[in-house]
């Protein structure tokens, strides 16, 4: 008697049956290489210079992509305090905790996942770009200590505006000054024409991905923010690979024959929403579920959108991997960051927005300057803050969040006059 | 003569059940507050006989039934769910029908309502995670100081001054109290800080523009904190009749409103 809400069907995306697929060899190509030693493995942030390690002959592993998994899993919580007992605090960030305490216990939802694998790949060298934060090169520092590697990295600059010819130049400077110590690891010297090859391919890469995430811009919207933080996992991992060329060529299609049928990622769509911050990869179910019964799609987010690289330039691999690592959103300044949103509030036609603040991420946590007030104000769009993490489920309150939720979209409905 | 049509409101909230039922005048005929406890449902059942016996009613004479709180999904005899922020916007602004800030002092939580002249929610708050603030928040304090709650509002009335409390953290100010008390420190003045304590929680929520109006059960209990409150704002600070009652009754108007 009380349901007043459409039972939503969730469409299933056909094309995950083949990343699942190219996911399952990137691990076990990972495993071999670490098992056999007939290629060296190197550990990468996930922005990180990715491009230059597999032009190198490398194999790369993403420990972020492991925490995430690990969050996904909903095993990062009791991972954690592990590595807050070691002096990791609880404050830092919980991909960090979670990985650490994964590897403390000696588990992952890698050899869940994929049968026969220990785990991630033990690494020759690791190597970070503190673009993302602060927190990768300790994290990173940790492994070096453990596993006796080297770690190198890239020092970004923070609260970027303009972006300047000495910080390309910063940046090219120092991704050229790893090349020795690379070429040591790997006993190869860089062969330039293969690093230009896989920079083109990830360019390939990114510009698909892009055009995935674009799609959603239609009406309704035949993509939400929860099917693309699955989606994005050849992006992360296999950029700069053929195959993840391949696999967004046969997604975009896939949506692309959504669009014509006009079918919704959300029966009903009502409201189109913009999702700022990390997801909460515990409970991307729940929000899903509820977004849709509420007849909310969530469509658009910074956060898939930060593997898109169009700076990238084969021709120019150095300078362009520069710029592309520095004209990410998460280092740039607010006015940069309330211009973003600007341009997103417009491409997608956007409804309201909801910013998450994650308690142990404050590089992706935007709403705590002032942000939310004026993006509200300016476009005249209601926004919300949800307060939980990435990874650290003890930091969300669930039932406050739902509420939260259930009464922003009727904060919308009443705007609309419904 | 056509029976007046009744409506009925109930807001299973973390601390409370309440239920109020309302007729053609909008007017509460009947109402009942209990203990949520641990069964959602029962509470529901419950509250909801005592007060449609206290309005010589069975449930096939109400015409709607609107649940809110954080119990409202499991409420059986609800034909529809509303968010406890639709519903106290919805009952502050059917007393004060005009431009006004809602704040709605619960168990577990806190939050705050612009609602526009015409009565739209232009933007509402919950507080964070933490429950400092809350009734909760008092709940926990005044056991420790071994003080029932219906007396929170007499004690810090009597206060001669305010102890101040430093921190937001309901654990550390349970410890300021004892310090508190080593410094000799009375119950009152200690009381009229937690008092006022809630009320800094309130106002670095958000701004609160234009006539306050107060929801809840714990400005129902306590009175006083609409004072200290008035005090911080500097804008006239009102406590909605019935506000333990705000939820469900507000829970009851929608229903009817959804005619």
């Amino acid at each position: 008697m009380k349901s007043d809400r459409p039972k939503q069907t969730f469409k299933k995306i056909h094309a995950s049956g083949r990343m699942k697929e190219i996911m399952e060899a990137h691990f076990r190509e990972l495993d071999e290489a670490a098992r056999t030693k007939k290629q060296k493995v190197a550990w990468c942030t996930s922005v990180g210079p990715a491009e230059l390690l597999k032009g190198m002959g490398f194999q790369v592993f993403y420990p972020e992509n492991h925490g995430a998994m690990l969050g996904a899993t909903r095993t990062a919580t009791d991972l954690i305090p592990l590595a807050n007992a070691i002096g990791y605090s609880p404050d830092i960030c919980s991909y960090l905790t979670a990985d650490i305490g994964s590897y403390l216990k000696g588990e992952s939802p890698i050899s869940k996942a994929y049968p026969g694998l220990d785990g991630p790949p033990r690494p020759d060298v690791l190597v970070f770009n503190t673009n993302q934060c602060r927190d990768v090169q300790d994290w990173f520092n940790f492994y070096g200590r453990e596993f006796k590697v080297p770690v190198i990295g890239i020092q970004t600059h923070r609260g970027v505006g303009e972006i300047t010819r000495a910080h390309i130049d910063s940046i090219a400077d120092q991704l050229k000054a790893m090349v020795p110590k690379l070429e040591e690891i790997s006993g190869k010297k860089l062969d330039m024409e293969e690093f230009k090859r896989v920079v083109g391919l990830s360019r390939q890469c990114t510009d698909l991905w892009k055009e995935v995430l674009e799609i959603a811009a239609h009406k309704p919207s035949p993509l939400t923010f929860f099917d693309g933080t699955v989606q994005m996992g050849p992006a992360v991992v296999m950029r700069g690979e053929q195959r993840a060329v391949d696999y967004y060529k046969l997604l975009l299609a896939e949506l692309e024959q959504r669009v014509d049928e006009g079918v919704a990622a959300v029966d009903g769509e009502k409201y189109r929403i913009y999702w700022e911050g990390m997801p909460i990869w515990g409970k991307l179910r729940e929000l899903s579920t509820q977004f849709a019964e509420l007849e909310a799609c969530v469509l658009a987010s910074t956060y898939c959108s930060s593997w898109v690289f169009p700076a990238l330039d084969a021709d120019e691999p150095f300078d362009s991997m520069a710029r592309a690592y520095i004209e990410l959103f998460i280092v740039r300044d607010e006015d940069y960051k309330e211009e973003y949103f600007a341009r997103q509030i417009r491409h997608y036609g956007i409804d309201g927005m909801i910013f998450h603040d994650a308690k142990t991420c404050p590089n992706n946590s935007n709403d705590r300057y002032g942000m939310v007030e004026r993006i509200s104000q300016r476009f005249d769009i209601p926004a919300l803050v949800i307060h939980g993490d990435l990874n650290d489920l003890r930091c969300y309150s669930e039932e406050q969040a739902r509420t939260n939720i259930e009464a922003y979209i009727e904060q919308l409905a009443e705007k609309r006059g419904q | 003569m056509t029976p007046e049509a009744v409506y009925g409101g109930i807001d299973i909230g973390a601390s409370a059940t309440k239920v109020a039922l309302v007729g053609g005048g909008r007017k509460i005929l009947a109402s009942d507050v209990r203990k949520t406890g641990v069964s959602f449902e029962a509470s529901a059942a419950d509250a909801m006989g005592a007060a449609l016996a206290l309005a010589g009613l069975r449930m096939e004479g109400l015409r709607r039934v609107v649940a809110t709180g954080y119990g409202r999904h499991n409420v059986d005899f609800a034909h529809a769910t509303r968010t406890e922020i639709a519903c106290h916007a919805r009952a502050a602004h059917f007393h004060f029908p005009r431009r006004i800030t809602v704040v709605d002092v619960g168990g577990q939580d806190n939050k705050i309502i612009h609602v526009s002249a015409q009565g739209r929610r232009d933007s509402f708050k919950m507080n964070r995670k933490c429950a400092a603030g809350t009734g909760a928040f008092l709940e926990e304090v005044a056991q420790r100081m071994d003080v029932p709650l219906e007396r929170i509002d007499e004690l810090a009335r009597r206060a001669s001054h305010t102890v101040h409390m430093g921190s937001y953290c309901t654990v550390f100010t349970k410890t300021e109290i004892l310090a508190h008390m080593r410094a000799g420190e009375k119950v009152p003045e200690i009381v009229a800080g937690l008092v006022e304590s809630v009320v800094k929680r309130i106002v670095e929520m958000d701004p609160l523009a234009g006539e306050v109006v107060l929801t809840g059960g714990v400005v129902a209990h306590i009175p006083m904190l609409g004072e200290m409150l008035g005090r911080h704002v500097h804008h006239p600070v009102h406590i909605l009749p019935d506000a333990q009652l705000a939820g469900a009754f507000g829970a009851a108007l929608l229903a009817a409103e959804m005619e």
